[in-house]
C-alpha cells in the first residue's frame, strides 16, 4: 500500500509548497491513517496513536518551510512522527533493548531418508490465495506489534512505509549497517511467526 | 539442531545472513553471484528465500488493523490554522 501513494504525496507536498490551500484536506487524509497505523504499532495505544498522528501533522504544517525537497516528504514526515512517538511512549526509554538472536530465527532441519529438508510450512499457495493472505495480514499485525522496538521501527519504515535504507538510517540516527542487520532479523522473526501460523493451519486441515 | 548449516556441504548459515541484502539488491556483485551459485545447488535455501520474500510482500501490503476516528472539526481547525499560517509566512497566500 505504501508505494502506491508516494507519487500522490509528493504532488500534494509540491502543491502545498506552491500555496495551494485547496489540497489541505487531501494532504491530511493521505498521511493521517498511515501515521495512525505506524503510531499504533509503535505505541500500542489507540489514544496515543491518534494524538501522535495529530501532533505530527501539526508540526508538519508548522515546519513545512524546512522541507527542502518535496519528493522526500514521506521520510521527512516520519522523522517527525518518530520523535512524536518517543515523546509519547509510555514505557521507560531506559528499558534494556531486547535483541533478536539469529540462531533462534533459523529453521530447524529434518532428516528425511537421505535428504535433509527444512522444517518450514508450504508457502507455495500464498501468492494466489487471497483468503490466506487476509488471514496472514492479521497474524502479521500482531507479530509486528510484538517485535522489540528497535526492530519494529526499522521494519515499519523500511518494509511498510518503503523508505530506503539511507532514509531509515537518517530518521533513526543509526548507521545503514545497523538498519540492514535489524531489518533482516525483524523479517526473519515475522517469517517465523507466519510460518508457525501456516503450519498450524495445515495441521488443522485448513489448507485450501 | 538450531540451524540449517552445511546441508549438502554448503555454507547455508553464511547465506542465511545475506538473504535480506539479496532481496533488497544491496549485496556487492561478487556476494550476489556467490549467493546465487549457492542457491542453484540448495533447494532448501531457495524455499526459505521464497518464504522470506513473501513475508516482505505481505509487509508491503499491510492493511491498517484499525482506522483512526474521524478528524473532529476542532482538530481539523487547528491543522488548517497552522497550514494557513505557514502559507502566509511564505507569502504564498
Amino acid at each position: 500500500m505504501a508505494s502506491s501513494g508516494k507519487e500522490a504525496e509528493v504532488d500534494l507536498a509540491r502543491q502545498l509548497a506552491a500555496g495551494n490551500l485547496a489540497v489541505f484536506d487531501d494532504f491530511v487524509a493521505s498521511f493521517r491513517t498511515r501515521l495512525f497505523q505506524y503510531s499504533l504499532l509503535v505505541c500500542g495505544h489507540r489514544e496515543d496513536a491518534e494524538e501522535v498522528a495529530q501532533d505530527t501533522l501539526l508540526k508538519v504544517f508548522e515546519n513545512f518551510g524546512q522541507l527542502r525537497e518535496p519528493e522526500r516528504v514521506r521520510p521527512w514526515v516520519f522523522r517527525i512522527a518518530r520523535n512524536a512517538c518517543l515523546m509519547k511512549r509510555r514505557k521507560s526509554v531506559f528499558a534494556p533493548a531486547q535483541e533478536l538472536s539469529l540462531d533462534e530465527l533459523m529453521p530447524a532441519v529434518a532428516q528425511d531418508g537421505r535428504e535433509r529438508r527444512l522444517e518450514i510450512a508450504d508457502w507455495s499457495k500464498l501468492p494466489e490465495d487471497q483468503v490466506l493472505r487476509g488471514e496472514l495480514q492479521r497474524v502479521l499485525q500482531d507479530s509486528i506489534s510484538a517485535l522489540p522496538d528497535i526492530y519494529k521501527t526499522v521494519l515499519l519504515l523500511r518494509d511498510v512505509e518503503e523508505l530506503s535504507t539511507g532514509e531509515t538510517a537518517g530518521i533513526l540516527e543509526v548507521s545503514e549497517d545497523v538498519v540492514k542487520t535489524r531489518l533482516h532479523r525483524a523479517r526473519l522473526s515475522l517469517r517465523q511467526s507466519l510460518d508457525g501460523y501456516l503450519r498450524g493451519r495445515a495441521g488443522r486441515g485448513g489448507e485450501t | 539442531m538450531s540451524g540449517h548449516e552445511a546441508h549438502q556441504g554448503h555454507d547455508c548459515a553464511g547465506i542465511f545472513a545475506e538473504l535480506s541484502g539479496y532481496l533488497d539488491g544491496e549485496l556487492t556483485p561478487e556476494a550476489g553471484r556467490e549467493l546465487e551459485e549457492h542457491l542453484c545447488g540448495c533447494p532448501p535455501c531457495v524455499e526459505f528465500l521464497q518464504s522470506l520474500r513473501l513475508t516482505v510482500d505481505l509487509c508491503h501490503e499491510l492493511q491498517p488493523g484499525a482506522e483512526p476516528r474521524p478528524l473532529t472539526a476542532e482538530a481539523r481547525g487547528r491543522l488548517l490554522d497552522a497550514c494557513k499560517k505557514m502559507l502566509e509566512s511564505r507569502g504564498a497566500v
